[in-house]
C-alpha cells in the first residue's frame, strides 16, 4: 500500500476516536461514539496489515483471539461495582504492551524502519526511552491500585520512612539511566530503566489511600495516553500520537476534576499519605456525643410523610451493591408521587461516574440524577435526605472548620434539610478520618447496618 | 620505423582518460551527495517536529472534546479512552509478524494478546455500561 494511502487511512482512524470521545457527550450519542471507536480500532488494525511487510500471521492471529476472548469473558462477567479494579487492571495491560513494544523496536529497529541495531536514530531513542519509562510506571501502578480496590492491599496509605527521598531518587536514576541509554544504546541499560521504572510506579501509588483513587485511576489513564504517544513518536506514525494525546489530555481533565472535588492539589495527592496518621489522631481525641438512632420502620414512616426525597450514594452503596435496594425505595416514593432526586458528588466512588453507572444499572431514570451543582441549592426545601454510604462529602467541617483536613472541600449541604437519614455501617469515621458534626444534628437519624439490608427492611416496612 | 613512442602516447592517453572517467564519476558522486543535503536542507523539518505538531493539536482537540463529556458518563470515558489507547497495537502487528521466531517477534505476541484484551474488554464493558445509561426514557 501506498505510504500516503496509509497515512490516510490512519487519519480516518484517529478522527474515529475523536468522534468516539466527542459522543460521549450525552447519553443519545454514546453507543455511537463507542462504535465509532470500534471503527476507528478496525481501520488501524487492518491498515497496518495491508502496508507493512507481513509474512506470518499465526502470531497475531493468535494473539488477537487469546486476548480478544478474555477480553470479552471479563467485559462479560465483570460485575458493575467492581468496575473500578477493572479500569485499573485495563490500565495496567496498556502500560506493558507498551514496554514490549518498545523492546521489539529496540531488538529490531530495520523491522520498524527506524534505523539498524547499533545505530538506530537519536530521537526515536528519546522517545523509546520516555515511552518505556512510562509504559513500566503505568503497569505497577495500576497493579498497585488494583489490588488496592480490590481490596488485596489495604485501602489505607502505606507510609514508609524517607518515602518521598527514596522516590526521588528513584526518578533522578530513571532519567539519568535513560539519558545514558540514549547516548549508548545499551540493551541492558534499557532493562535497567525498565525495571527503575517499575519500581518507581509500584511506590508512587502504595502510599496513597483507597478515597484518592478516583485521582489516581484518572492519572494512569492519562499516562497510559502519554506511552502510547511516546510510542507513536518512537515509530513516526502520527495516528498513534493523536491517539496517545486524546487519552492523555482526557485522562489529566477527569484528574483535574477529581482534585477539584476533593479541593486537594494534585500534587499533594501524588505525595499520598492522606487519611493516615496525623487525622486518626484527631478523631480519636473526640469524645462520645449523644445521637439519635432509627429503625426501618421509622425511616420508611419518615420517607412515605415527605414531599420530596434526596438520595446521596456514596461508595457504602458500591460496597453493599444496594443500588437495586435503592430503586425500589425511589419506586415506592415515586408510586406515592413524592419528589425523589439522586445527588452525586464528583467523587462519590472510586472512579470519576462510578455511581451514575451504579444507579444506571438499577434502572434508575437519568434525568432524576444531579451533580452536585445542580442540587445543592434544593436541599433546604427537601424534606428527607437518604444518605446511603457516603460521609466525608456531607461533612459540614468542610465548610467551617478551617482546621479540618478536608476544609474547602465542596460538600453536599444534606444538613439543611428537614431530616436526615443516614445509612452506615457504624459510628466510624469516614476515610478522611475525622468526625461529622452532622450525625449529632437534632434532625439526623443514623440507620445502622448494610446498606443494602437497611434499604430492602425499608421497603419491607412500607405497608 | 619505431612504434614504441606512438604506444606509449596511446597507453598514456587512455590512462588520462580513465582518470578522467573516475573523476567525472566522483564529481557526480559529489552532486549528488549536495543534492541530497540540499533536499533535506530544504525539507529540513524532521520527523520529529511534525509528531510534535500533531501532538501538540491533538492534546488540545481533546482537551475540548472531553470537557464537552457529561460528568454522568466519565466511568465509559475511562473505559472507552483505555480501549483506545490500546491501538498501540499496530507496533506490535509488525513485530508479531515477523517471517521468524525470535525474541521481537514473541515481544509483538504478548504485545497483541495484552492489547487484544483491552481492546475487547475495553469496548465491549463501555458498550455495556451505555446500554444501562440509555436503556430507558
Amino acid at each position: 500500500m501506498d505510504i500516503n494511502i496509509t497515512a490516510l487511512f490512519y487519519l480516518v482512524a484517529a478522527v474515529c476516536f475523536i468522534l468516539s470521545l466527542q459522543g460521549l457527550s450525552s447519553a443519545k450519542t454514546s453507543r455511537a461514539g463507542n462504535r465509532y471507536g470500534m471503527l476507528g480500532m478496525a481501520i488501524a488494525i487492518g491498515t497496518t496489515c495491508k502496508s507493512s511487510t507481513i509474512d506470518d500471521y499465526s502470531f497475531i492471529v493468535g494473539g488477537i483471539l487469546v486476548g480478544g476472548t478474555i477480553g470479552t469473558i471479563i467485559a462479560r462477567k465483570i460485575q458493575m461495582t467492581a468496575l473500578p479494579q477493572l479500569v485499573a487492571a485495563f490500565h495496567s495491560l496498556v502500560g506493558l504492551a507498551a514496554v514490549f513494544v518498545a523492546a521489539g523496536t529496540l531488538l529490531q529497529p530495520d523491522v520498524f524502519g527506524i534505523g539498524y541495531p547499533g545505530d538506530i536514530k537519536y530521537s526515536s531513542l528519546v522517545e523509546m526511552a520516555i515511552g518505556t519509562a512510562v509504559g513500566a510506571i503505568t503497569f505497577t501502578g495500576s497493579i498497585i491500585a488494583f489490588a488496592k480496590l480490590q481490596g488485596i492491599l489495604s485501602g489505607k496509605p502505606l507510609v514508609f520512612p524517607m518515602q518521598h527521598l527514596v522516590n526521588a531518587l528513584l526518578a533522578l536514576s530513571i532519567i539519568t539511566v535513560g539519558a545514558f541509554f540514549v547516548t549508548s544504546e545499551s540493551h541492558f541499560l534499557f532493562w535497567v530503566l525498565v525495571a527503575l521504572s517499575l519500581a518507581f510506579g509500584m511506590l508512587i501509588i502504595l502510599p496513597i489511600g483507597g478515597a484518592d483513587m478516583p485521582v489516581i485511576i484518572s492519572m494512569l489513564n492519562s499516562y497510559s495516553g502519554w506511552a502510547a504517544a511516546g510510542i507513536g513518536f518512537t515509530l513516526g506514525n502520527n495516528m498513534l500520537i493523536i491517539t496517545g494525546a486524546l487519552v492523555g489530555s482526557s485522562g489529566a481533565i477527569l484528574s483535574y476534576i477529581m482534585c477539584k472535588g476533593m479541593n486537594r492539589s494534585f500534587i499533594s495527592v501524588i505525595l499520598g499519605g492522606f487519611g493516615g496518621d496525623q487525622a486518626a489522631v484527631t478523631s480519636s481525641s473526640s469524645e462520645q456525643r449523644p445521637y439519635k438512632t432509627g429503625s426501618a420502620e421509622d425511616a420508611a414512616f419518615m420517607l412515605k410523610n415527605a414531599q420530596s426525597v434526596i438520595v446521596v450514594p456514596g461508595y457504602g452503596m458500591a460496597v453493599a451493591q444496594a443500588q437495586h435496594a435503592i430503586r425500589e425505595i425511589s419506586d415506592l416514593l415515586k408510586a406515592d408521587d413524592i419528589k425523589v432526586r439522586f445527588a452525586i458528588h464528583p467523587v462519590a466512588g472510586r472512579m470519576p461516574g462510578h455511581m451514575n453507572v451504579l444507579l444506571a444499572e438499577a434502572n434508575i431514570n437519568y434525568d432524576d440524577v444531579f451533580e452536585l451543582e445542580d442540587i445543592n441549592r434544593d436541599f433546604a426545601a427537601t424534606d428527607v435526605v437518604l444518605v446511603i454510604g457516603a460521609n466525608d462529602v456531607t461533612n459540614p467541617a468542610a465548610k467551617t472548620d478551617p482546621k479540618s483536613p478536608i476544609y474547602g472541600m465542596p460538600i453536599l449541604d444534606v444538613g439543611l434539610a428537614k431530616t436526615v437519614l443516614f445509612i452506615k455501617r457504624s459510628m466510624a469515621s469516614g476515610y478522611a478520618g475525622i468526625d461529622n458534626d452532622l450525625f449529632y444534628q437534632d434532625n439526623t437519624y443514623m440507620l445502622f447496618g448494610d446498606a443494602k439490608k437497611v434499604c430492602e427492611n425499608i421497603v419491607k416496612h412500607w405497608g | 620505423m619505431d612504434i614504441d613512442p606512438l604506444l606509449e602516447a596511446v597507453q598514456e592517453l587512455t590512462e588520462h582518460a580513465l582518470e578522467m572517467v573516475n573523476k567525472a564519476a566522483q564529481v557526480q558522486e559529489h552532486a549528488q551527495q549536495v543534492a541530497i543535503a540540499a533536499a533535506e536542507h530544504t525539507t529540513g523539518l524532521s520527523p520529529f517536529m511534525i509528531g510534535l505538531t500533531v501532538f501538540v493539536l491533538a492534546i488540545y482537540v481533546g482537551y475540548y472534546v472531553v470537557w464537552r463529556v457529561t460528568p454522568a458518563l466519565h466511568s465509559p470515558l475511562m473505559a472507552v479512552t483505555n480501549a483506545i489507547s490500546s491501538v498501540i497495537i499496530v507496533g506490535a502487528l509488525v513485530a508479531a509478524g515477523m517471517p521468524t521466531i525470535g525474541l521481537t517477534k514473541i515481544f509483538g505476541f504478548i504485545a497483541v494478546t495484552l492489547a487484544s484484551v483491552n481492546i475487547f474488554g475495553g469496548f465491549l464493558v463501555s458498550a455495556r455500561m451505555l446500554q444501562m445509561f440509555s436503556g430507558k426514557k
